[in-house]
């Protein structure tokens, strides 16, 4: 039987990273320097104040946006990362997380609006996403050491394209499901274009925009592990190095701290979307 | 002065837009359009004058066009063709600015489901056409606030629209709509979600609110009870077609073809038909200088029993019934000693419905005179009634008395019908 010809993909997809390294390299010594700047900003600010000083404004925050109960697992929960000599790696992991997913959402939610507006950008962004998402999450990781090399930078940038779709997906779907007569009295009313983007469609989005948000958070953090491959430190690296050498005690300190990382960041996103939530239903 | 005026407006939905409205224009049908070019159209060759202060209704079933006809007026759909004329400036031609200038100070609506914002409070959700207009944050309180209190709901105006009823809710739409002092309202089913009683309320208070501010209304309804209670003028519409435009009146009385004639089968006429529309010339009446022996020979003539008797530019003043006239005449008396003064009599514009009691109670048809007296016309029962049944013989005949001739059969005109029924 006569073999179908090769069709190289593998081979192009090479020689245009290749193209990219060679002319682009700029851009992406630029965006490396900047992300790891920005990386090492908030890791030094995570890690400036006694454990027990941050634990305890965690605490008030989560007392703030949910509920006493959630404070109280956040005062026994973060001192256990700390007890567990995992402090500095959890910061680090989570400085990580909050610099993709607020880049992630800085690009998604406008990319999410724009698709609303332009069905030629809701055509292209949906197969993009799907493609994003399906993608096996490690292939990302190839071409970002290739452009940045090893470090928490390829790790931030394979974070951010793996956890950008939901903010993008949710943000159209939270728009589109605006009422249409509401968003028609506003245009009946004389009010431009902005006003009604900025003061009807954005805040009756708002419940599903956080739940995108949130949803981004979490890919965030399932990402973290997959990072400590490529040298973004922190709690993946603890796991990782716990899988090489069979240190399944240490493994588990790791993985617990990723746990505790990703109930209190759940939960207190999830709250300021119920909140959103309740409060264009106030009365209902 | 008109405020108004649509000129051959079509809107057409999907493709090939022009050469629809060119279709249209040849006399091919809808169906044959939708068929040739896959458009539907949803509005063709609207051409309407609306006058200023006025109440007008557009009715017709859900995809008859009329949502969709009211929503060129303001070029929230953009008629596809034809012209669109407020207040002498031809708005189909306005650029983006100057069109949202017109939203949000000359035409203002009101929406189905009230279309509130659920994140706002009921006054910002009031302010919210001023906030369009960019008016200070002070005067548009303000005005939010007094549009409130027009509609009765001042004290409500830190709520949220998720804590009201659904008629405070309209309310509350309304009020956005009155705001911007606007010049016209268009009102797109407004009050079409509301429960019958909320929304009786609402049509009473809109009326009532009219009568005050003098504003030219579009209503838009599916309801034709609704239509004839509210409405100056009705413009009756299918298939994206005006089929009639007409009063109340008109339209109950001479329906333009079968389809408005099914449509009004149902209406409570006696509602909408006034007394004016229903009454006849009296066959004869007794002039200021006739006396009892006139009366007398008249009343034989005509075969009646009794007799209105008027003054000078038809006053009325009283009645005279035959065996009055007869002893009047034997002892050579005048008409003045035997007239009945108290006649019930009706205004022209009182419904039907008010009519019943005093037409039972009169031997006499009922006389409809003016504001000073004036006898206009005469209602006999048999008028009344046929006027009500509506049936096609009465209300399309020729001359007035065929109404009359419709229903001979009618058995309750039975004079001393009183007890006549058998009991047990």
């Amino acid at each position: 039987m006569a073999e179908l010809p090769r069709v190289p993909i593998g081979r192009w997809i090479d020689s245009a990273v290749e193209w990219l390294e060679e002319n682009a390299e700029w851009v992406f010594d630029y965006t490396s320097d900047f992300l790891s700047w920005l990386i090492e900003l908030i890791e030094s600010f995570l890690m400036w104040p006694n454990p027990l000083i941050l634990t305890a404004a965690f605490a008030a925050f989560a007392w703030w946006v949910r509920s006493k109960p959630f404070a109280l697992f956040t005062v026994l929960a973060f001192p256990l990362i700390d007890s567990m000599r995992l402090w500095e790696q959890a910061m680090s992991s989570l400085a990580l997380v909050l610099v993709a997913s607020v880049i992630a959402v800085a690009v998604g939610v406008p990319l999410g609006i724009a698709a609303t507006r332009s069905p030629l950008v809701s055509r292209v962004t949906r197969p993009a996403l799907d493609f994003m998402q399906t993608m096996p999450a490690f292939v990302y990781l190839i071409p970002a050491i290739v452009f940045f090399g090893l470090g928490e930078v390829p790790g931030v940038v394979a974070t951010v394209v793996f956890s950008l779709p939901p903010s993008v997906r949710l943000t159209e779907l939270g728009i589109r499901q605006v009422d249409p007569e509401v968003v028609e009295a506003g245009h009946a009313f004389g009010s431009p274009p902005r006003q009604i983007l900025t003061r009807i469609q954005i805040p009756l989005a708002l419940p599903t925009i956080m739940a995108g948000i949130n949803q981004v958070i979490m890919l965030a953090l399932s990402m973290v592990v997959i990072a400590g491959i490529v040298g973004a430190g922190g709690l993946g690296a603890v796991v990782l190095r716990g899988i090489t050498t069979l240190d399944v005690g240490r493994g588990f300190e790791g993985g617990l701290a990723i746990v505790i990382l990703a109930i209190f960041l759940d939960r207190s996103t999830s709250s300021v979307s119920e909140r959103a939530f309740r409060r264009q239903h106030a009365g209902n | 002065m008109s405020e108004i005026e649509l000129q051959h407006v079509y809107k057409i939905f999907g493709p090939h837009p022009e050469r629809s409205v060119r279709m249209l224009e040849d006399g091919h049908t809808r169906d044959e359009v939708k068929a040739e070019t896959g458009a539907v159209a949803a509005v063709i060759d609207a051409s309407l004058t609306i006058e200023r202060g006025e109440v007008f209704v557009v009715m017709g079933l859900s995809g008859s066009g009329k949502s969709t006809l009211v929503r060129t007026i303001n070029r929230l759909f953009e008629p596809t063709s034809g012209r669109i004329v407020i207040d002498g400036t031809d708005v189909t031609g306005l650029g983006a600015k100057d069109l949202r200038q017109i939203r949000s100070g000359g035409i203002s609506m009101v929406f189905q489901h009230f279309a509130l914002m659920p994140h706002r409070t009921v006054l910002d959700n009031a302010a919210w056409g001023l906030e369009a207009a960019k008016v200070p944050v002070g005067e548009r309180r303000e005005r939010a606030q007094a549009a409130l209190e027009s509609v009765g709901l001042a004290d409500r105006s830190d709520a949220y629209p998720g804590q009201l009823s659904g008629g405070m809710q309209q309310r509350v739409g309304l009020a956005r709509a009155l705001a911007t002092d606007a010049e016209i309202l268009l009102m797109d089913e407004a009050f079409s979600a509301l429960d019958p009683l909320i929304r009786r309320e609402m049509q009473d208070q809109m009326l009532d609110l009219q009568e005050g501010l003098g504003k030219t209304i579009v209503f838009i309804t599916h309801d034709l009870n609704e239509a004839m209670r509210i409405g100056d003028r009705i413009a009756v519409m299918k298939d994206g077609r005006i089929v009639q435009v007409g009063t109340a009146e008109e339209i109950l009385q001479d329906p333009a073809n079968d389809y408005v004639a099914s449509f009004i089968q149902d209406v409570d006429r006696s509602r909408v038909l006034t007394a004016a529309s229903v009454m006849e010339q009296p066959v004869a009446t007794l002039g200021p200088h006739e006396g009892p022996r006139a009366a007398m020979r008249i009343m034989r003539e005509n075969q009646m029993s009794g007799l209105y008797v008027v003054g000078t530019r038809r006053r009325l003043r009283g009645a005279v019934s035959d065996e009055d006239a007869t002893a009047a005449a034997r002892r050579d008396g005048t008409i003045e000693e035997v007239l009945t003064t108290d006649v019930p009599t009706v205004a022209p514009d009182s419904p039907l419905v008010d009519l019943f009691a005093p037409a039972a109670g009169s031997p006499l048809p009922l006389a409809v005179v003016d504001d000073e007296g004036i006898l206009l016309g005469i209602i006999p029962r048999v008028t009344l009634l046929a006027a009500l049944a509506g049936d096609s013989n009465g209300a399309s005949g020729a001359d007035d008395d065929a109404a009359a001739d419709g229903v001979p059969a009618m058995p309750t005109d039975q004079p001393g019908g009183e007890g006549s029924v058998p009991h047990g």
